[in-house]
């Protein structure tokens, strides 16, 4: 009995948390299903009295939005494939590879995680200006090609490959890049999940840069464009719940589908060296 | 030896495209920025540079006489020293309550946590807004349920920051959570055992034990909190556009407003660099007192910041 007792209390905190937590994601969707107006009126509601699709058919119809998927569509999709070659190279290379200055030149871009992006931007923005890069993809998509967070995630995890693995194959006469291309990625695999996950989902979630580099609204991404919408729409309260859902939910089924790669990818990059 | 020499060159084949891209795409931007920073870059030098003229530290001077620049970094620092603290505070509570053995559907509790951290940030601010909304949000009904007045959250300036504070701790507890969920996981059971032994309660057992062996989590929580946070943008962006009374505007959304709605690039980079030099001595510091723990801090992923 008095053992009992704090398992229901922890609970019922569990399930109070877990209600307060969901609450704004439910009336997202639950709002952008309401007839015109419903969503201003008091009380409010957490269900629509009659459903109905038709705000997701005007964002498709009027606004844009199958457009503005596309393009973060494709942005995330092609930062997501270069940034899983080039740092899953390098990261392998600085774990089982030797080089002169390796240990050095790791240390300094661990150093340099700290630096925020948005410290750079405004000489990248000149410099992609220069390239006459501003207001296409790979404006969006450059930044992210290389990630210092990338590297360290594959380099940890490629460090547990065993170097007799790699040295047999080498006496097998394999070459350095079979040997990347057949044994390493392969036994990476499961971080290169991780990886490939949080590449997508921050590309896909990415609104500062993109913000500034894509001046027409034809290239906007999915956070752009609702940031946008939301200027001239703020009324039409179902509508933009509607566009919030379109924005969240590709990535939400992504996360649910493949949480466990990305719950461990959270924690393996907390723990130190 | 040659098949030693070849290796060298070919791990220099697997390493150069990742630090080109980095150097170039990042690191010398960001030194770029010091030398934009010292300039009078402005709509006339982005038409045509030859309008460009070096200015030493005017920028920097002209921060120290603009009273939005301390407005802004005020309240970066009200944002950064209210939200750290409660939203590491919500993510223990969340760890320690997902965590005991006792508890059923743990892995959908933490699921269900945990998912305001993968949405778009845009996306939840816009619904925020509306959460907010002084007739009809769900706040303020709360409110109206509990017998209170309702409030104009997102339009008056003392409730605006607070606002924005209470919808960033929602957003991202649940990633500190699972990181303090590691942290828990890898305290060994005997210690537990042993302060039971002696005769301490279950709080005292979450002081004496918890909390000491908690401390490198902590340290690394913290540091990257901290950084995260000082990048505030996309939420006043979204809910209040840095005002009312320019009560949310903050570093990066001023330097954003600077250097991209007015061309003032050479005042904007000098913004972006004291936001640099306040997150260096800050990680400097954590690092000076919590004497080199937290060393190879990768920053959360999907924090919307590029590089």
């Amino acid at each position: 009995m008095t053992r009992r007792a704090p398992t229901v209390v922890l609970h019922a905190a569990l399930l109070a948390g877990a209600a307060l937590t969901m609450l704004p994601l439910w009336w997202m969707v639950a709002a952008s299903f309401m007839p015109g107006g419903e969503a201003n009126s008091f009380p409010p509601r957490l269900w629509p009295s009659r459903p109905t699709v038709a705000h997701y058919a005007a964002l498709f119809d009027r606004l844009n939005v199958a457009r503005y998927a596309a393009n973060s569509l494709v942005v995330a999709a092609v930062t997501t494939a270069i940034s899983l070659l080039v740092n899953s190279m390098a990261g392998y290379a600085f774990a089982k590879l030797r080089f002169a200055g390796r240990d050095r030149i790791f240390r300094l871009l661990v150093a340099a995680l700290i630096i925020p992006g948005q410290i750079g931007m405004l000489p990248l923005f000149l410099m992609l200006k220069q390239l006459g890069l501003i207001n296409t993809y790979w404006a969006v998509i450059i930044p992210g090609m290389a990630s210092i967070f990338g590297i360290f995630l594959v380099r940890q995890y490629a460090l547990s490959i065993p170097d007799t693995l790699l040295d047999a194959a080498r006496i097998d006469g394999a070459g350095e890049w079979r040997i990347y291309w057949e044994l390493v990625l392969p036994s990476c695999r499961p971080i290169l999940v991780t990886l490939g996950l949080f590449t997508f989902m921050g590309a896909w979630n990415d609104f500062l840069w993109p913000l500034i580099v894509l001046t027409d609204s034809d290239m906007y991404t999915l956070p752009v464009g609702l940031a946008n919408l939301v200027g001239e729409h703020v009324q039409d309260t179902e509508l933009m719940m509607a566009g919030a859902v379109l924005t969240v939910l590709p990535v939400v089924l992504l996360f649910l589908a493949l949480q466990r790669f990305y719950i461990a990818g959270v924690m393996s990059g907390s723990l130190k060296e | 030896m040659t098949g030693r020499r070849s290796l060298t060159a070919a791990a220099y084949g697997f390493v150069v495209p990742a630090l080109a891209l980095i150097a170039l795409f990042f690191l010398v931007p960001v030194a770029a920025s010091f030398v934009l920073s010292l300039t009078d870059f402005d709509i006339y030098a982005v038409a045509n540079t030859a309008n460009l003229r070096l200015v030493g530290l005017h920028n920097y001077n002209a921060l120290l006489h603009d009273p939005l620049f301390w407005v802004a970094l005020r309240n970066t620092a009200y944002f950064v020293a209210v939200a750290g603290p409660l939203s590491v505070v919500a993510s223990l509570i969340a760890a320690l309550l997902v965590t005991p053995a006792a508890v059923r559907g743990k892995s959908l509790f933490r699921t269900l946590f945990f998912l305001p951290v993968v949405t778009s940030l845009v996306a939840v601010a816009v619904v925020w807004r509306y959460l907010y909304h002084p007739r009809f949000g769900l706040l303020n009904y709360a409110l109206a349920l509990l017998g209170l007045s309702p409030l104009d959250w997102l339009g008056d300036p003392h409730l605006a920051m607070p606002a924005i504070i209470v919808m960033s701790v929602w957003k991202n507890f649940g990633f500190n959570m699972i990181i303090f969920m590691a942290g828990l996981q890898s305290i060994p059971e005997r210690l537990y055992e042993a302060a039971s032994i002696d005769g301490a309660s279950r709080w005292r057992q979450f002081w004496l034990v918890t909390v000491p062996m908690l401390m490198p989590t902590f340290v690394f929580v913290g540091v990257m909190t901290v950084i995260g946070n000082f990048q505030l943008f996309a939420e006043p962006y979204v809910m209040t556009q840095g005002g009312p009374a320019h009560s949310t505007l903050s570093i990066v959304l001023y330097m954003y407003e600077e250097g991209f709605r007015w061309w003032s690039l050479g005042y904007a980079a000098a913004l972006a660099f004291v936001l640099f030099a306040i997150i260096v001595a800050l990680t400097a510091l954590t690092r000076l007192r919590a004497g080199g723990a937290g060393a190879a801090a990768p920053p959360p992923p999907g924090k919307e910041a590029i590089a």
